[in-house]
């Protein structure tokens, strides 16, 4: 039996075959109707994809303040601007590709450099979006979101941290990304699980006995893939720890360090290219704090390709079994 | 709205002379900027900021204030003379254009200069700020006196965002929206009409829902009134045509879409002579109110 640990909050069915699976982007629906009752100035805007993007939720609850701007995300975004000028706190929702992908320009000149208090909600991002293919999977969204002076970003990992990263945002002053995901994916979480804008959480400690050690950081739905595999790497003998890095800018830099120091080497999982996004986040600071190996596992200047979202999230090396594997090799 | 007497017109006419003259001096020290909007637009920054605005340039936040949003940022020498001019900040600062640590960034920040609603320059975007500011406004108050104004240029027009902002604006029926387009006729590459036509340009804001006037951009009572007349439509937002001539004022740039974005001159020396003939153009121009009804250039 292998020695390691896993935080008291986490879903008690974390290793269960029968854990339960919800899309994340639920979490965006149930945080914005909260949100929505806590505060009058919360609004939403939708360009066309109201339903899949969840702002139904909100639409339905408060017709008078959702907006429905048509397939027309480059304005959504000014349009969320000039509301969040009048005292509004614009939500504004679309597949990750569109916004803030297409409309990139808008989001940094009109929200950031505003300092406008928008929250922008990217859903279906990730190669898990599918059988839709590569024109429908955002993976460079990290990248360009986070390079943008004073943008929030956040990848949360399940239904209950998109919830409560959607309500922290609303607290928040300033802008905001969230990114979501299209599939059902396990409920890594609960509805008692901690959740700080800016602050990473250690969900799985190594087994202490275990001289070998290796740190796993993951962002968003592919967390539970990592929790998978430090359990399975304990159990064979390698001291591997998870920590849960939903919040990827600000980069919760003491956290990292710490972890850094506890490991032997670092493998960073995101749905994501690996340049650019969360691994390149972490990788930047440490070579410049502490010269750490990091291996980023995500997808490497590639776009995706239609087919079934695990078959996809493997074939890009971001399930469980490439992650063990990166990790073995990493040690040995 | 306030119908202007004729000593009103010419009182704003002299200090809309006043404001050009600023613009060459601020273009002149700077070395650098855009000439040929801000002088055209002189009349109707002049107009919106001495007669039309709701507004306090000693409390540039008030919450009562009309919201003046300009949408082809490139333009802002006219703004900030204007708002100089109207109390807003020091003549002198004016000289600070687009220098290091200046307030009057090269393109307009909202954070470094009170009284400026958005941060603009890259086109296409004012419109549908605009428009959001103008909902929020109608969540909060259906009964709501304040106006919106947007201030495009005719170039921007070409903006895909734009026409996602006009369709979306006229589905609203924000009648207390009201843009006004700076039609000179030119872009940066040359005349909009070898660049992309946009004509016919009221015909297509019509069949979005919005209200269109022309106008002769530099007739102060005719915009006016035009305004006047915009504020009264209810249930659609407003378009307001304005005819001007770029560079007007100043006959040696006049009409010449080479002073789109450049300063009066090539280098120091020229500018300081350019700089020099554009003041005695300006002492000479008795009158703004020009005969310019339709475009020249389509």
């Amino acid at each position: 039996m292998s020695n390691f640990s896993v935080a008291q909050h986490l879903n008690p069915k974390l290793f269960s075959d029968d854990i339960e699976q919800v899309p994340n982007r639920h979490g965006y629906g149930e945080g914005l109707l909260e949100a929505g009752k806590k505060n009058s100035r919360v609004v939403a805007l939708s360009a066309d994809l109201t339903g899949s993007t969840r702002t139904s939720v909100f639409a339905d609850a408060f017709p008078e303040r959702f907006v429905q701007v048509g397939i027309g995300e480059q304005s959504m975004a000014s349009v969320a601007s000039g509301m969040a000028a009048m005292g509004k706190i614009p939500f504004i929702a679309s597949y990750a590709m569109f916004s803030p992908g297409r409309s990139w320009e808008q989001v940094r000149t009109t929200i950031c450099y505003n300092d406008s208090n928008v929250k922008v909600i990217g859903a279906h991002a990730g190669v898990s979006v599918g059988p839709d293919g590569a024109t429908h999977q955002a993976i460079e969204d990290i990248a360009i979101m986070r390079v943008i002076p004073r943008m929030v970003v956040i990848a949360p990992a399940d239904v209950h941290e998109a919830k409560r990263a959607v309500l922290k945002a609303a607290e928040y002053k300033g802008p905001v990304y969230i990114r979501l995901a299209r599939e059902n994916v396990p409920v890594v979480t609960t509805a008692g699980s901690p959740f700080e804008i800016g602050r990473a959480e250690v969900y799985l400690e190594r087994d202490p006995e275990h001289k070998k050690t290796v740190g796993i950081i993951a962002s968003g739905t592919v967390l539970h893939n990592a929790l998978l595999a430090g359990k399975r790497l304990n159990e064979a003998g390698i001291g591997a720890s998870v920590m849960n890095l939903a919040t990827i800018k600000p980069l919760d830099t003491g956290n990292i360090l710490a972890f850094a120091e506890a490991h032997d080497a670092l493998i960073t999982v995101e749905e994501h290219q690996v340049a650019g996004g969360m691994g390149s986040a972490v990788a930047e600071f440490l070579a410049e704090e502490r010269p750490t190996r990091v291996v980023r596992l995500g997808v490497h200047d590639q776009f995706g390709q239609s087919g079934e979202p695990e078959e996809l999230v493997a074939h890009y090396g971001m399930d469980a079994g490439t992650i063990v594997a990166t990790a073995k090799k990493l040690v040995e | 709205m306030h119908y202007l007497t004729d000593d009103e017109v010419h009182s704003l006419e002299q200090k809309a002379n006043e404001i050009r003259q600023s613009i060459i001096e601020m273009l002149v020290e700077a070395g650098s900027g855009h000439t040929a909007g801000p002088l055209g637009m002189a009349d109707i920054f002049t107009l919106l900021y001495f007669e039309v605005l709701k507004h306090n340039p000693q409390d540039p936040f008030w919450e009562e204030r009309d919201r003046l949003i300009l949408s082809n940022g490139h333009i802002c020498p006219v703004l900030y003379a204007t708002m100089a001019h109207a109390g807003y900040f020091p003549k002198e600062e004016l000289l600070t254009l687009r220098k290091f640590g200046s307030r009057l960034q090269g393109h307009p920040h909202k954070e470094t200069l009170p009284g400026i609603e958005t941060s603009s320059g890259p086109l296409g975007s004012g419109l549908s700020q605009a428009l959001g500011m103008a909902l929020a406004e109608r969540i909060d108050n259906v009964y709501s006196t304040k106006y919106f104004y947007c201030l495009l240029g005719d170039g921007e027009i070409d903006c895909g965002q734009i026409w996602e902002a006009t369709m979306h604006a006229g589905k609203e029926q924000l009648h207390n929206l009201i843009a006004i387009v700076d039609r000179n006729g030119i872009q940066i590459d040359g005349y909009t009409k070898d660049i992309m036509p946009l004509e016919p340009l009221a015909e297509k804001f019509e069949s979005f829902n919005w209200d269109v006037q022309e106008v002769d951009g530099h007739n102060i009572r005719a915009v006016n009134d035009a305004i006047g007349k915009a504020q009264a439509v209810y249930g659609q937002p407003s378009l307001i045509i304005a005819h001007t001539i770029p560079s007007k004022g100043v006959d040696i740039f006049e009409r010449d879409f080479k002073w789109h974005g450049n300063p009066p001159g090539k280098g120091p020396e020229d500018r300081v002579e350019k700089g020099e003939q554009a003041r005695v153009a300006l002492q000479k121009l008795r009158t703004l109110s020009g005969t310019l009804m339709t475009s020249d250039y389509e």
